[in-house]
């Protein structure tokens, strides 16, 4: 425990942008993720780093993909309303091909909505929020050691994948305070950059750009980045289970909704009702194939959101009908407590466990 | 130590309320425990809702938010009123009896009356009222040692405001005082 601090998961994703190298730091104040620009503020140069903040989010976005056209590590954090201002430029970073990390530290909403804990920006951020065929690696931290540790994680995979990396977080998340452990076990990939524009010099000339009037060019491009995702939905599928092998139901929930689960799980195995808990750790690549393994156990499911149901689309998908999907889900800033999910949970429960009766 | 020990802290923007939640989390870290605090409040800095819950427990703490609390310290009379009907049945709610009745219709929890802000006021410091409040919870429930909160003040308060360190060590033995008669 010596090295433990306690801290909140905002303060240990700036920690584990320190530790992930990151370069570059560029953002827009909005709450539930204020401590990571002001905390950034003071960390970035004091280690040598820029951080600055911009005049608005789309400013903030476009700075990122100024940085990281020079083959820097570069990152902004935003909250829902911000990220989607941002999503033009996560678009034409995607398209350019260049490595970003993008944090959402996601609040109530649609609209300016309110400050409390959000999951309803699932669909925008693993979907692609912005246009045309791109998609955003996404990881989902639980705990303030992941908010840490996945931090080093999303510049290494933005890297590999040459794309822009979500770290989809909530304002509970973002704001609780946990004991975090600040190791230092990280590989660090160092990439050749060698598209980066960095000075010609005797080199050939590099192009950074999203403009291809050639729609045979452009074709090219898409087909090289969706060679990318198949790579990444091989290589980087991410996930972690809870008494998952003798469930009649299992849960399935990330961030903060499957932190509450957790809880629901023990208190239901106390009374008998034997729950178990699938989280994706990754939302892209979505852990489907492990889910569509774990039908054949016989389970049924439940997904538990913050949100009206936008994760359940892909969990239906991965089930594709071999089991009952359920959902229980809290909107609009509300958290689901543990005694309502079992209560839910005990209505439903019987009718999952045996459909035919 | 307890096993498990949940408690939500409650009263108005201004009087401290995240920082007694800190200062009880920042113990919990020390003494090795696993511990979450969460905070809620409006937008206000002065005078509005405020609100944070701290999990302490020996195993790995899942949801860190809870609607049922075991324990509540409530400030104020809206906050106290808001949150008393929350408290698990044989829970124990602390009432800063300066600025709140006790609520007598949860007779089934144990109710323990802390004069927060007369006892703060007495010590010239009236600021401490959260410290007396955090001082009397812990004597009598045990979460954490009272040295360990005294040893987090360093950690948890800003260094300018490390002079006040010692007027809220005594806040917190005059709390403890209270509870342990």
């Amino acid at each position: 425990m010596t090295n433990r601090k306690l801290m909140k998961g905002n303060e240990a994703i700036c920690y584990g942008a320190i530790a992930g190298r990151c370069d570059a730091f560029f953002g827009y104040p909005i709450t539930p993720q204020n401590e990571i620009p002001e905390l950034m503020s003071t960390l970035m140069p004091d280690n040598g780093h820029v951080c600055l903040q911009a005049e608005s989010e789309v400013s903030a976005i476009n700075m990122v993909y100024g940085a990281a056209s020079t083959g820097k590590r570069a990152m902004t954090s935003s909250s829902s309303p911000g990220i989607s201002l941002k999503q033009e430029g996560i678009s034409y970073i995607a398209a350019a091909e260049l490595p970003c990390v993008i944090v959402n530290v996601q609040r109530g909403g649609p609209g300016l909505g309110n400050t409390q804990a959000g999951q309803a920006d699932y669909f925008q951020t693993v979907k692609g929020g912005g246009h045309g065929d791109y998609k955003v690696i996404t990881l989902a931290p639980w705990s303030v050691q992941e908010c840490y540790d996945f931090m080093p994680l999303a510049f290494d995979l933005a890297d590999e994948y040459r794309g822009p990396v979500a770290i989809l977080m909530d304002a509970i998340i973002g704001q609780m305070l946990e004991a975090v452990e600040l190791h230092d076990n990280f590989e660090i990939v160092d990439r050749p950059k060698p598209w980066a524009v960095t000075g010609m010099r005797e080199r050939d000339h590099n192009v950074v750009n999203s403009l291809w009037i050639d729609v045979n060019v452009m074709e090219e491009v898409n087909l090289r980045l969706q060679a990318r995702y198949r790579e990444a939905e091989k290589n980087e599928v991410r996930y972690a289970e809870y008494k998952v092998e003798d469930a009649d139901m299992v849960f399935v929930a990330y961030g903060c909704s499957a932190r509450v689960c957790r809880t629901v799980v023990d208190l239901a195995r106390e009374e008998g009702i034997k729950l178990g808990l699938f989280r994706p750790v990754s939302l892209y690549p979505f852990p489907s194939n492990r889910i569509a393994q774990i039908t054949k156990s016989g389970c049924s499911f439940m997904a538990v959101e913050m949100s009206c149901g936008q994760m359940v689309e892909d969990v239906r998908l991965a089930v594709n009908g071999a089991s009952e999907v359920l959902f229980y889900g809290r909107t609009g800033g509300v958290v689901p407590t543990p005694t309502e999910i079992l209560d839910y949970v005990k209505q439903v429960y019987d009718i999952a466990a045996n459909p035919t009766s | 130590m307890l096993k498990r020990q949940e408690v939500k802290i409650v009263g108005m923007g201004g009087q401290g309320i995240m920082v007694i939640g800190q200062l009880l989390a920042h113990a919990a870290l020390i003494e090795g425990a696993n511990v979450v605090w969460f905070p809620c409040y409006g937008p206000e800095t002065r005078g509005g809702l405020a609100e944070c819950t701290v999990i302490i427990s020996s195993d790995e703490i899942g949801s860190p938010v809870t609607s049922t609390p075991d324990t509540l310290i409530a400030m104020t009379q809206p906050l106290l009123d808001k949150f008393a009907p929350t408290v698990k049945p044989g829970g124990v709610i602390f009432v800063n009896t300066s600025l709140a009745q006790p609520p007598k219709y949860r007779d089934d929890c144990k109710i323990v009356e802390i004069p927060a802000n007369d006892i703060a006021t007495e010590l010239s410091n009236p600021k401490t009222a959260n410290m007396v409040m955090l001082g009397g919870y812990v004597e009598l429930m045990k979460p954490v040692k009272l040295e360990s909160l005294k040893a987090s003040l360093k950690e948890v308060l800003p260094e300018h405001n490390h002079r006040f360190i010692p007027i809220n060590n005594t806040a917190l033995d005059k709390g403890a005082e209270v509870t342990s008669r």
